[in-house]
């Protein structure tokens, strides 16, 4: 465990008064503040460290306290002794306090071996603090994320049915708010994030809402046009393909794509590219056909 | 809309210890959607934790109401912001991978 500098943490000098230490903290805590910064683990440990930085400096006896025997945590016990002994009052009244990500908690081994786990309590709403977040993967095949559709969760034991919406994209992250650990003192649950992980189960690359597909064509209908089936996430489809389609062309299906994001009934382009198959052990009639084709 | 999934304001600015004129505020800012039954105010539960946002940012940070409209501003174009990396990070993976 190691000695944690609050003075440091909240930028201010030792000397500082009370005003300066509050005003620090409400200038750390307005950046932190995980309202401010969804999703950022980073300013949620800070916001947390700067939490109990003011949770000490800005309460006289804890100051006080950490001032005598900081650097010195370890007498701790023998400092809490002795106030016993002396009829000390238990606990302090806590200092002004935001609300925020974390609790009791979170408070650093270092605070609690100073000040104890119950220390970290102030007063009326200060005292209110919001649950943990909790972070989930959920994996979905790209079949899957075509469809909107429920699915169950087991988070921390308890099973929590959401609705997936069509279109969802890789790495999408959704959040359900009071799905997280309970709240302290009250204070609101935490929220549940969800980062869904897609992984490509079909012959399609997504590119957005848009799906991009090479398909075979044999020579004959490249040549003389004619009817395809080609399977799609939706279902079969019938293609209607020109006479003299070349090797390579592309073809945009206007509505075919992938769904957009809550957004019903609304879906990006499907883009077809054909890839000509020249056919393979040829009898000496087709040679001969050929032969004669290419004199004609 | 199912009016047990609705929740008085003065409920709620009872129980939280805020005042109507925040509210009322919010409410004038368009900040939040609020829902007029018979003369009185609710809050639908789908939108609660948004509220709880919005008065922890004025209450615990002091910030004014024109302060949370901007906040709340930059934080639907940060967010957006995160969804176009997200797209653009596997459109690359494509490129990168073939995935």
């Amino acid at each position: 465990m190691e000695f944690v500098d609050y003075y440091k943490t909240l930028g201010v000098d030792k000397n500082a008064k009370t005003e300066d230490i509050k005003k620090a903290y409400r200038k750390l805590a307005r950046k932190h503040h995980p309202d401010l910064n969804p999703n950022d683990k980073e300013a949620n440990k800070k916001f947390q460290q700067i939490n109990e930085a003011n949770e000490v400096l800005s309460d006289p006896e804890k100051r006080k306290k950490y001032d005598q025997y900081g650097k010195d945590w370890q007498h701790a016990d023998q400092f809490e002794q002795a106030r016993r002994q002396q009829g000390g009052q238990q606990g302090f009244g806590g200092g002004y306090t935001y609300s925020g990500d974390g609790g009791e908690e979170d408070f650093s081994d270092f605070f609690e071996s100073l000040f104890g786990r119950s220390a970290g309590g102030g007063r009326g709403r200060q005292t209110k603090f919001r649950g943990q977040d909790y972070n989930a993967e959920l994996r979905l095949t790209l079949s899957d994320a075509y469809n909107t559709h429920k699915q169950t969760l087991t988070v921390n034991g308890k099973n929590v049915r959401i609705t997936i919406p069509a279109g969802i994209e890789n790495g999408q992250v959704i959040r359900l708010t009071g799905y997280g650990s309970p709240g302290v003192n009250g204070g609101p649950n935490g929220d549940l994030f969800i980062t869904f992980s897609i992984t490509n189960n079909s012959k399609f690359k997504r590119m957005g809402n848009d799906l991009y597909a090479t398909i075979d064509l044999d020579l004959y209908t490249a040549i003389l046009g004619g009817e395809i089936t080609m399977d799609t996430l939706s279902g079969k489809i019938k293609l209607k393909v020109k006479a003299e389609t070349q090797n390579g062309s592309k073809i945009k299906l206007k509505g075919k794509g992938f769904p957009l994001y809550k957004k019903e009934d609304q879906f990006g382009d499907l883009f077809i590219t054909y890839n000509i198959v020249l056919p393979t052990n040829l009898t000496d009639v087709q040679k001969e056909l050929f032969t004669q084709l290419s004199k004609s | 809309m199912k009016q047990e999934h609705l929740i008085s304001t003065e409920e709620f600015c009872t129980h939280y210890k805020v005042e109507y004129s925040f509210i009322d505020s919010l409410d004038r800012y368009g900040l939040i959607e609020f829902t007029r039954v018979n003369e009185s105010t609710f809050i639908d539960t789908d939108k609660l934790s948004e509220l709880e946002r919005l008065v922890r940012l004025h209450y615990d940070l002091e910030i004014n109401v024109e302060g949370i409209e901007a906040i709340t501003y930059l934080l639907n174009r940060v967010s957006g912001l995160q969804n176009e990396i997200i797209s653009l990070r596997n459109r690359l993976n494509i490129y990168e991978n073939g995935d």
